[in-house]
């Protein structure tokens, strides 16, 4: 262990404290007793689908289109999540068929 | 009757969340394995998991464990890693209205999976909802400080190839995106979505791709406001 218990302890709280600000903001800001502005409200309607996008674009961050694999199993594994949901409509199994065949394309054929 | 429902609520919530379950438990594997390689056993990293609850500022923390000792530098890291969760809570304010006293609960473990989740998949009828929420936050909670223990713990005793199965992870937000695009009004914002967060990719690089697309996707719903909010 490169620092001492106590350094160690106050690494794990600064970090904590970091992500509980993070988290408590919003509701600590626009307490449920008042009403936020209009503003606010709109951006809570409007955030969930602009950030789920965010999220998948996030998730392939690491992905690279002209070196390695090309982003050909992430691109093959999302064709068939997205071709199952449309087909099945059940999340699991979207997600289940999705993973599966990207560990088969990453464990044997784009290794 | 109380029992009926959590019951009913924990019937409903657990399988939302297998997909979290099968991915917190191998990223959780790796965050163990990768702190016992750095000299910190299952407590450490169990610890740090179940007191921050922030997978990727935990793994940047990593690093920081094993240079100079620069608390001030961890906590600003981590508001960074973290600004994400402030959309969330804004998105949440309403939905989180009246939760009583579990609400401290629901937003301390507010993360990108819980996050997703309950705003995409919301219960029938007959749920009570706020144990339906409690459940999906403390579900995925126990599945990211089980994997870290265990990662901790024996690490070295997985003997099949796990490659690709944080793959889930993806694949659940790739899900929970074509659902929201199920409501044609949600087109444009999850264009919005992916544009912003594609170019900030390509000018600010992987690593520091969330702030500037945050921004952006502020900027863009701000001024839009009137005509992207139905």
């Amino acid at each position: 262990m490169p620092m001492t218990p106590f350094q160690t302890l106050v690494i794990i709280v600064a970090i904590a404290s970091g992500a509980v600000i993070t988290r408590f903001l919003p509701f600590v800001v626009f307490p449920q007793s008042k009403t936020p502005p209009k503003i606010i409200l709109q951006l809570g309607k409007m955030l969930p689908a602009a950030v789920m996008g965010l999220l998948v674009v996030y998730c392939l961050k690491g992905v690279s289109l002209f070196s390695g694999s090309y982003g050909i199993p992430e691109l093959l594994a999302i064709a068939v999540i997205l071709i199952m949901h449309k087909w099945k409509n059940n999340v699991l199994l979207s997600i289940g068929s999705g993973t599966v065949l990207y560990m088969v394309l990453v464990q044997f054929i784009f290794k | 009757m109380k029992e009926q429902e959590l019951k009913n609520a924990f019937k409903a919530a657990f399988p939302t969340t297998i997909p979290v379950l099968t991915g917190f438990l191998t990223l959780g594997i790796a965050y163990g394995i990768l702190m016992e390689t750095k000299g910190y056993n299952f407590l450490w990293s169990g610890l740090m998991s179940a007191v921050c609850f922030c997978g990727s500022m935990q793994f940047a923390a990593i690093t920081m464990l094993t240079t100079a000792f620069d608390p001030v530098g961890a906590f600003l890291l981590s508001i960074l890693v973290n600004a994400r969760h402030l959309f969330y809570g804004l998105s949440f304010l309403e939905k989180y209205k009246g939760m009583g006293k579990i609400k401290f609960i629901l937003i301390y473990l507010l993360c990108d999976e819980t996050f997703s989740i309950v705003s995409v998949r919301e219960p029938s009828e007959d749920i009570n909802r706020k144990y339906y929420y409690f459940f999906i936050s403390v579900l995925n909670y126990i599945y990211w400080v089980m994997g870290t223990v265990m990662g901790g713990l024996a690490g070295g005793l997985i003997t099949f190839n796990t490659k690709g199965l944080d793959f889930a992870l993806t694949a659940l937000f790739v899900v929970l995106f074509a659902e929201q695009m199920k409501d044609k009004k949600n087109y444009i914002l999850g264009f919005i979505g992916i544009a912003c967060t594609v170019v900030s990719r390509l000018v600010f690089g992987a690593d520091n791709l969330v702030i500037p697309a945050m921004v952006m996707i502020l900027y863009i719903l701000v001024a839009g406001r009137k005509k992207l909010c139905r």
